[in-house]
């Protein structure tokens, strides 16, 4: 019963970005249009999936003091891999998302994952948590995305869904509508937390 | 009951100013500025400020219920931003666009903080630089304005821009002549000319622009009433335009320093309208008096910087955003020292 709770707690109740608040230079960054707001939830999934399953199997012989370090060491290893890749298999994602692939290396929800659950955990359970926590960085960053280019481009994934009379607020999709996004966002979910606790 | 004592607890001498009684002082200068707009740009002027002004009311009424909280939609803070707001829109917009802008600076600009007085920006001007980030092409095209009595001066360019849009496309020539042909200098040149010679005209408001900021007689006869009732002061507007006149005297004339027109820069784009009505907000701005200096001074010192440096031809509305953000620094930087008390670092 554990994996599936380490597995679900990502995606809502511990969700990184709406519920910790963890990772919002991408969120922020990457979420103006549907389609990069996939590619770097996919990309940041991956090397969590990685990251969390190497750290578990190594937090026993690294010594305490310069785990931070090498905890970095591995996850950029995980990054360079995804950066690479994307610019080999993807180079028009990789262009989008730009400076944002390799600053996944100090995403500090890989960091954090690392620190707070597979350095104490075995493979297994480290590797649910890194996919779950992965898919809901996905879900918010789909979120973000799908909100702001609709407002902000009037289109999905790139398609338009509006008529052609329809004006998009172009404000949306440059970086001030990510921040009113976001902080509409987190509101809703706070006030829908406070509705469930009465 | 002997009525001839009251026993209360201090305040003992109070103002009979309420908020409703100075939101409404306020809407009515602005009148002479709305009829000077509906004379210049036609009806269509005025459609915008009542679609805007209902709009901002019907948002802060909606948000008010959804909130559970007293509906104040009759102290009139909500119709003032309203018609601020509309007085920063070009007259040839589409009539959704007042609306929407209403909206945003009622919900975004004042309703998120906690209502009136919570603000940390001047709502009107939030909606406005919302306006302008979502649709510059309706907020910067002033074709339609073409104003009752023709051109300025007979240049055409008028028209279909803002004096300062000219000045700043004749002063890009000016400043790198190695990029233009020599016709297109002198054109630049006879432009600024013919602009500087045009005082009276934006003086009286015949000019394109913002349905409100045009006309700078009907704007002071307004806020000559606002001061002589004190609801608002000197110091903001006058630091504010006395900053913009020296600086652009200094910086904005095309053959080096001291070449500017100081008058021309005061009297045109909307400085008129932000450092009297705008800047003295009550919520928005410092409330000591050496705050209130910093804060005009500051406001001119960017409308110059991005009027002269910057990529719009005018800085006013940023300019007053930004150092909105700064009032509570300026506050707390310039308390003043309790009489008596030691000095506080």
């Amino acid at each position: 019963m554990s994996v599936v709770r380490e597995f679900t707690k990502g995606l809502y109740k511990q969700n990184p970005v709406f519920k910790q608040a963890l990772g919002l230079c991408p969120t922020l960054a990457v979420s103006n249009s549907v389609e990069s707001a996939l590619g770097m939830g996919v990309a940041v999934t991956f090397v969590l999936l990685c990251s969390n399953s190497i750290i578990s199997l190594i937090h026993k012989i690294v010594p305490a003091k310069i785990r931070i370090p090498i905890y970095i060491v591995v996850i950029a290893t995980f990054v360079t891999i995804v950066d690479l890749s994307m610019a080999g298999f993807l180079p028009a994602l990789h262009k989008t998302l730009g400076i944002f692939v390799p600053l996944i290396v100090v995403n500090c929800i890989i960091l954090g994952r690392a620190e707070a659950f597979a350095g104490k955990n075995g493979i297994g359970l480290s590797i649910v948590d890194g996919l779950g926590m992965g898919i809901g960085f996905t879900i918010a960053l789909l979120l973000l995305g799908t909100l702001r280019e609709f407002m902000g481009n009037g289109s999905f994934m790139g398609i338009p869904v509006m008529n052609p009379g329809f004006e998009p607020v172009l404000i949306m999709i440059l970086p001030p509508g990510a921040f009113l996004t976001i902080g509409f966002v987190l509101g809703f979910f706070n006030w829908l937390e406070n509705k469930r606790a009465k | 009951m002997d009525k001839k004592y009251f026993v209360s607890s201090s305040p003992h001498i109070y103002a009979q100013d309420s908020i409703p009684k100075i939101m409404y002082t306020v809407i009515l200068t602005l009148v002479p500025a709305a009829i000077g707009s509906i004379y210049f740009f036609g009806l269509r002027a005025l459609w915008i400020i009542a679609i805007a002004a209902v709009s901002a009311v019907a948002t802060e009424a909606l948000l008010q219920i959804m909130m559970k909280r007293p509906v104040t939609v009759y102290d009139g803070s909500a119709i003032l931003t309203g018609i601020l707001l509309a007085y920063n829109v070009a007259p040839s917009v589409p009539l959704w666009l007042p609306a929407v802008g209403s909206f945003f600076a009622i919900a975004v600009g004042k309703m998120v903080f906690g209502g009136l007085g919570h603000n940390p920006m001047n709502p009107a001007l939030l909606g406005r630089a919302f306006l302008l980030a979502s649709w510059p092409t309706h907020m910067t095209i002033f074709s339609a304005a073409v104003p009752k009595g023709g051109t300025v001066s007979g240049i055409d360019a008028i028209t279909t821009a803002t004096p300062l849009n000219v000045l700043k496309a004749a002063q890009e020539v000016l400043r790198h002549p190695q990029n233009f042909s020599p016709a297109q200098k002198m054109e630049a040149s006879e432009a600024i000319g013919q602009l500087y010679d045009s005082l009276r005209e934006l003086f009286i408001g015949r000019i394109g622009g913002c349905i409100g900021e045009t006309s700078t007689l009907l704007l002071l006869i307004g806020a000559a009433f606002l001061m002589y009732k004190r609801y608002i002061g000197w110091k903001i507007p006058f630091t504010y335009v006395g900053t913009v006149a020296l600086l652009s005297w200094i910086f904005g004339g095309a053959d080096g320093l001291f070449s500017g027109n100081p008058i021309f820069h005061v009297l045109s784009g909307g400085l008129i309208l932000g450092a009297f009505y705008m800047a003295t907000d009550m919520v928005t701005t410092p409330i000591t008096f050496a705050g209130r200096v910093y804060f005009g001074v500051g406001c001119g010192v960017i409308t110059v910087v991005i009027r002269q440096f910057g990529g719009y031809p005018e800085g006013v509305s940023y300019s007053i955003l930004l150092m909105n953000l700064l009032t509570p620094l300026l506050d707390r930087w310039t308390r003043p020292r309790v009489f008596g008390g030691k000095k506080t670092g």
